[in-house]
C-alpha cells in the first residue's frame, strides 16, 4: 500500500513565541523551526507500516516556502522515501491546503494518508478533515491506534469522554493523536542517504489550485497576562486563603 | 437571515457546551437581527430536541433521528448538515472532539474556510481565537458567504436553556448516512466526579505523581471538593491516568473557579489549557517551575507530604 503522509514547517514547540510589536503577526525572524510535533508522529507510524509490511512506499508532501525543504529531508531521513514540495511563500489556510493535497493525491493514488491532527501555530485542526470530505473518504481522526486488515483499517480514536474505535474502507484520512506512538530519532547515515533522495518541487498554480485566504487576519494581541500570586507557606495557610480571601472552597 | 446551532448531546441531554456555542450565535444574532434555529442529529433523542426547543433563543429544531446516530460519525453528520444548511449564514457547533471532527468536513463541502475555536464574538463576520498555544489572540474575518465556527465553551457563558417554545420539524436523513465508516466500540471513562469541562473546581496531577494509584491522593480531595480529576499530557503518556484526562492545547480546555496543579511543571502547552482559570493553586517541590508565574497560591512542597495535609485540612 502507498502512504501519503504531510508534514508541516512551524515554530518549534519550545519557543515561547511574541507578538510583533505592530500586532501583525508573530516574531518569527530568529526563531527555531521544526516539523509539527504530531507530523512527527504521522510519519513514525507510516515508517511502522512499512517495516510491518503492510506499506510499501512513504511520500512526504509540505506546503510553504522553500525552507520546508529540510522538514522534508527530515522525514526522508527517519525513512520516507520520496518527497514533494508545493512551495509558496503565501500563507496557506486548511481549505487550500486540503485541495493542495487533493491535487497531488489525484496524481499518486496512496491508499492511506496521514496527517497531524493539528498544527501548533495556527492550531486548527482542519486540514485532515477537509481533505478527506474534498476526496469523498472517510477518516480517523485523533488516532490513538491504527490496525490494516482485510482491506479496512480500524482507529481507535481519543474523544472527550475516552476512546472510540471505528473502521474505515480504504483510501482514507487518519490524523494523529499523541499517544499513537513515539517518533525515532533520524541516524547520522540515514541523514546522509536522505540527501540522495527524489524531492520534487511544484508551485500552486502547477496544481491548479487558487490558495487565496478566506479568513482575513485583522489582527494579533498578546493574551491578557496573568500575575504570579504569592507563595504560601504552608498547606493550613494555603486552605486558609481559599476559604477566606479567595472563598472558592 | 438564520443562524444554524448544531447540538451535542448523549441523546439524553443537551450538552452544557452547546448552550455556551449557542450564546456565541446569539451574539451574532443580535448583530444580524437573525433567528436562530437548532438541529439535533441523534436516536431516539426526543428529550433533547425538547430541551432545544425551550431555548429563550431557538426559534424551529430540527430533528434528525436515526439508528445509525446513536454513535454517529463525522461522515454522516457531516452530510446531513451540509444537505440542510441552505439558507443559513452561519454555522456553529461546539469545539469538542465532535465538533472539530465533522464541522471541517462541513466547511471543505460548502467551499468554505472555518474557524476554529472562537473566543469572542466581535461581529458577524469577525471573531477572536487563541493561536500558538494561546501565545497570541488573532482577530479574524471571515470573507466567505457562510461562516462555519466552532466555539470554545470557555469564552462564552451559558445561553439561556428555558423560556422557549421552538417549533420542532422532523428531517429525513436516511440518504445521508455514510457506509464507508462505521461505529465500532467505545471505551468510555466512567467517574462519579464531575465532567473536566463543566467542573467549578478541578485538581490535576502531573508526572511528578509518580503513578496511576498515586492519583488515589488526588481522588480523595476531589470527592471532599466536588472536583473533577485532570491531568498532564506526561502523566496521560506515562498511562497513570486515561487520555480524556489530560489539560491543555492539545486536550481539553478548562476554566474553572478553582484549578489546582499538583507536580505539573507548568509547560505552555499545559497552560494554554487551563490558564483562564480563575483562581490557580499550583503545588510543586520545585520553586522556579513555571507555574508559579501563573499561580494565585503556590505551595513549594512535596506533593507526598502536602496532599495528605490538605485531606485532613478539608
Ligand atoms: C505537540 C505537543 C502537544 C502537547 N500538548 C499538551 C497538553 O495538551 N497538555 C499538557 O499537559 N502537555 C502537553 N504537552 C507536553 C508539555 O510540553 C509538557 O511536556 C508536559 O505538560 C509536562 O508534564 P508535567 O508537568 O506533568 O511533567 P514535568 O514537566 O516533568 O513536570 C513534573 C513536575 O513535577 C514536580 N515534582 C516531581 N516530584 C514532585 C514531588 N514529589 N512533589 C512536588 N512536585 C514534584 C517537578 O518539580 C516538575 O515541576 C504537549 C507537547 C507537545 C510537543
Ligand atoms: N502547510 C502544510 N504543509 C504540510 N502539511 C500541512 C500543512 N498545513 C497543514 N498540514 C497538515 O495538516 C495537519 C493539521 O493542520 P491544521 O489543520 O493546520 O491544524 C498538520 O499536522 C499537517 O500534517
Amino acid at each position: 500500500m502507498k502512504l501519503l503522509v504531510t508534514v508541516k514547517r512551524v515554530v518549534d514547540y519550545n519557543v515561547k513565541v511574541r507578538v510583533k510589536d505592530d500586532h501583525s503577526g508573530i516574531e518569527t525572524a530568529n526563531v527555531k523551526m521544526s516539523m509539527n510535533p504530531f507530523c512527527e508522529i504521522a510519519v513514525e507510524e507510516a515508517i511502522r507500516l512499512k517495516e510491518k509490511g503492510v506499506a510499501s512506499e512513504i511520500v512526504v508532501v509540505s506546503i510553504g516556502p522553500k525552507q520546508c525543504q529540510e522538514t522534508l529531508r527530515t522525514a526522508l531521513a527517519l525513512g520516507a522515501d520520496r518527497a514533494i514540495l508545493v512551495n509558496t511563500d503565501e500563507e496557506v489556510q486548511p481549505l487550500a491546503v486540503a485541495k493542495l493535497l487533493q491535487a497531488v493525491i489525484a496524481k499518486e493514488s496512496p491508499e492511506m494518508v496521514i496527517m497531524g491532527k493539528q498544527s501548533i501555530d495556527g492550531d486548527n485542526n482542519q486540514s485532515g478533515q477537509m481533505l478527506a470530505a474534498l476526496l469523498d473518504w472517510p477518516q480517523g481522526t485523533f488516532a490513538s491506534e491504527i490496525n490494516v486488515a482485510d482491506g479496512k483499517l480500524a482507529v481507535t480514536r481519543e474523544v472527550d469522554g475516552g476512546l472510540e474505535t471505528i473502521s474505515l474502507t480504504l483510501p482514507a484520512v487518519v490524523t494523529t493523536d499523541l499517544r499513537l506512538n513515539e517518533p525515532r530519532f533520524a541516524s547520522l547515515p540515514n541523514i546522509m542517504k536522505a540527501k540522495r533522495k527524489t524531492l520534487d518541487e511544484m508551485i500552486p498554480a502547477d496544481l491548479g489550485v487558487d490558495i487565496t485566504a478566506r479568513v482575513k487576519t485583522l489582527k494579533v494581541t498578546p493574551p491578557a497576562a496573568r500575575e504570579a500570586g504569592v507563595i504560601v507557606e504552608s498547606v493550613e495557610e494555603l486552605v486558609e486563603k481559599l476559604r477566606n480571601e479567595a472563598k472558592v472552597i | 437571515m438564520t443562524i444554524l446551532v448544531i447540538a451535542e448531546h448523549n441523546n439524553q441531554d443537551l450538552s452544557v457546551a452547546t448552550l455556551a456555542t449557542l450564546a456565541a450565535a446569539e451574539k451574532v444574532a443580535s448583530d444580524l437581527s437573525s433567528e436562530i434555529h437548532m438541529i439535533v442529529m441523534g436516536h431516539e433523542s426526543n428529550s433533547v430536541c425538547e430541551q432545544a426547543a425551550a431555548c429563550a433563543s431557538v426559534k424551529k429544531v430540527l430533528s434528525a433521528q436515526d439508528a445509525a446516530l446513536e454513535n454517529p460519525t463525522a461522515e454522516s453528520l457531516a452530510a446531513i448538515v451540509v444537505a440542510n444548511a441552505d439558507g443559513y449564514t452561519h454555522i456553529f457547533a461546539s469545539a469538542t472532539t465532535s465538533g472539530k471532527n465533522f464541522l471541517p468536513r462541513v466547511g471543505a463541502k460548502l467551499d468554505v474556510q472555518p474557524i476554529s475555536e472562537i473566543v469572542s464574538v466581535e461581529s458577524a463576520d469577525t471573531f477572536t481565537r487563541p493561536i500558538y498555544a494561546g501565545n497570541a489572540i488573532a482577530t479574524v474575518q471571515s470573507t466567505d458567504s457562510v461562516k462555519v465556527i466552532t466555539v470554545r465553551a470557555t469564552g462564552f457563558d451559558a445561553a439561556e436553556a428555558t423560556g422557549g417554545s421552538a417549533s420542532i420539524e422532523d428531517i429525513n436523513v436516511v440518504s445521508q448516512i455514510s457506509n464507508n465508516s462505521t461505529f465500532v466500540s467505545q471505551e468510555l471513562t466512567v467517574s462519579e466526579r464531575p465532567e473536566l469541562t463543566a467542573a467549578k473546581i478541578i485538581i490535576s496531577g502531573g508526572r511528578g505523581m509518580q503513578s496511576g494509584e498515586n492519583f488515589h491522593l488526588l481522588e480523595v480531595i476531589a470527592d471532599k471538593l466536588g472536583a473533577a480529576v485532570g491531568a498532564s499530557r506526561a502523566a496521560v503518556d506515562a498511562g497513570f491516568v486515561p487520555n480524556d484526562y489530560q489539560v491543555g492545547q492539545t486536550g481539553k480546555i478548562v476554566a474553572p473557579d478553582l484549578y489546582i496543579a499538583v507536580g505539573i511543571s507548568g509547560a505552555i502547552q499545559h497552560l494554554a489549557g487551563m490558564k483562564d482559570s480563575k483562581v490557580i493553586v499550583a503545588i510543586n517541590k520545585d520553586e522556579d517551575a513555571p507555574i508559579f508565574q501563573v499561580a494565585d497560591y503556590g505551595l513549594v512542597a512535596d506533593l507526598f507530604k502536602a496532599l495528605p495535609e490538605l485531606n485532613d485540612a478539608l
